[in-house]
């Protein structure tokens, strides 16, 4: 019995010796991974105060490379694409939480309220009536080519700015309402159609501009028509104008520049990185305003400047073509004949355009003289 | 209606827009992107 006491004794010393062992000190394994810690000093001068393990990035952590990254940090490439030098694009965030916020939100409720107002207008004033009832008598307002240039601008814009809407506000109602896969096939065949019927749009302003600039010069009677606002708010009030009233020259400048700028940032977005015109206008600007707008605009942030500029301005000219197309159908008698049939009613134009009449009828009797008869309107 | 003008004005105004569509799609399919695409990986030259 006493040996084996004894040893039992000596196996748990033993025992105790080798459980104890690695608690007593540092061993030479252990010794050799402290070596790599780097040194007091070094842990004072990192960012970010502490070595990490393994140290592999030194003494900067994967937290401060990444938010580096998301910050926006740019490197150096030596591959064409320069912009690739930039993982993380920072001012994106800004332009979606815009496009898909503010923009939006605000667009839309533009939209319906120029609706509204014009549904109000309507039901307070009713539609504006020939006063003194048609005359049976016509008078040739547009011609044949500057009514094609109004339809191809009319016809390109109702399908850019349906597929334009789409691409905006589709995404939120369209897939409950048709189906996901309808949504996807007509938002991408509506894509392609925007960037081709473009160039069209891109050819109905110059057309009518070159059809109807010399018409849309502001003149004096522009004020007076101003100011009465333009008659079609009291009953009997027909202010003096030309072949083009005063708010036809605003929506003709409205269409022309608007369909301009338009035209220009979608250039600039169907050919993409490709320009810099914001860089190029901002200049401009702060030369003219002693503004401070950014000249340095990266290619990035130039395309996204210019989708939100096209979405604006688009916004703006959609809420123009609308008052427009009820005024020249719903609310105004006679006026649709002009893009109609080009001959509107001559009581209608001396209502709404009595200079132009007085025009029209100085030439007619010229021309009548010249020919030595009488020349009425057509009938 | 044809005789008067409002057709012939109408479908002239969208026939030259559907033309004119037709030929950027065309002519957009033609062009060379490589260009304007650098970011593109087959454009890549290292």
């Amino acid at each position: 019995m006493g040996d084996r006491d004894a040893r039992r004794r000596a196996f748990a010393a033993v025992l105790s010796l080798l459980l104890l062992l690695p608690l007593a000190g540092p061993g030479p394994f252990a010794a050799a991974a402290l070596a790599q810690v780097p040194p007091p000093e070094a842990l004072k001068e990192s960012p970010v105060g502490g070595a990490v393990p393994g140290g592999v990035l030194g003494t900067t952590s994967d937290a401060e490379l990444w938010r580096s990254l998301r910050r926006g940090i740019t490197g150096t490439v030596t591959i064409p694409d320069k912009k690739a030098a930039q993982l993380i694009q920072s001012e994106g965030d800004n332009w979606r939480a815009l496009r898909n916020g503010p923009l939006s939100v605000y667009g839309v409720r533009f939209l319906a309220g120029v609706i509204v107002l014009l549904a109000v207008f309507f039901l307070i004033r009713g539609r504006v009536r020939i006063e003194h009832g048609r005359a049976g008598v016509t008078i040739t307002r547009f011609n044949t080519v500057e009514r094609m240039g109004h339809w191809l601008i009319a016809s390109s814009f109702i399908i850019l700015a349906l597929t334009g809407l789409n691409l905006l506000y589709g995404r939120y109602f369209l897939p409950d309402l048709i189906g996901a896969e309808a949504f996807a096939l007509i938002t991408r065949y509506g894509k392609l159609a925007h960037n081709t019927v473009a160039f069209a749009f891109m050819l109905g302003i110059a057309w009518v501009f070159v059809a109807w600039v010399r018409h849309n010069l502001p003149s004096r009677a522009d004020i007076g028509w101003l100011l009465r606002g333009g008659g079609i708010f009291v009953r009997g009030v027909h202010p003096p104008a030309a072949r083009f009233n005063a708010g036809q020259k605003i929506v003709f400048w409205l269409v022309v520049l608007g369909g301009l700028s338009l035209s220009l940032s979608g250039w600039a977005l169907i050919f993409p990185f490709t320009t810099h015109m914001f860089s190029g206008t901002f200049a401009a600007v702060n030369a003219v305003l002693g503004t401070d707008l950014p000249t340095a605009l990266t290619p990035v942030q130039e395309q996204q400047l210019s989708q939100l500029w096209h979405a604006i301005v688009a916004l703006g000219l959609t809420a123009v073509v609308i008052a427009h197309i009820y005024i020249g159908t719903l609310g105004m008698e006679g006026a649709f004949d002009a893009m109609g049939s080009g001959e509107v009613d001559l009581n209608w134009a001396r209502e709404h355009h009595s200079l132009w009449v007085k025009q029209e009828e100085e030439r007619m009797a010229r021309k009548a003289e010249r020919s030595g008869g009488r020349v009425f309107p057509a009938e | 209606m044809w005789e008067n003008g409002p057709m012939k004005a109408f479908l002239g105004g969208v026939i030259v827009m559907l033309a004119v569509s037709i030929g950027a799609f065309y002519a957009l399919q033609g062009l060379d992107w490589s260009s304007a695409n650098v970011y593109r990986s087959e454009n890549v030259r290292l």
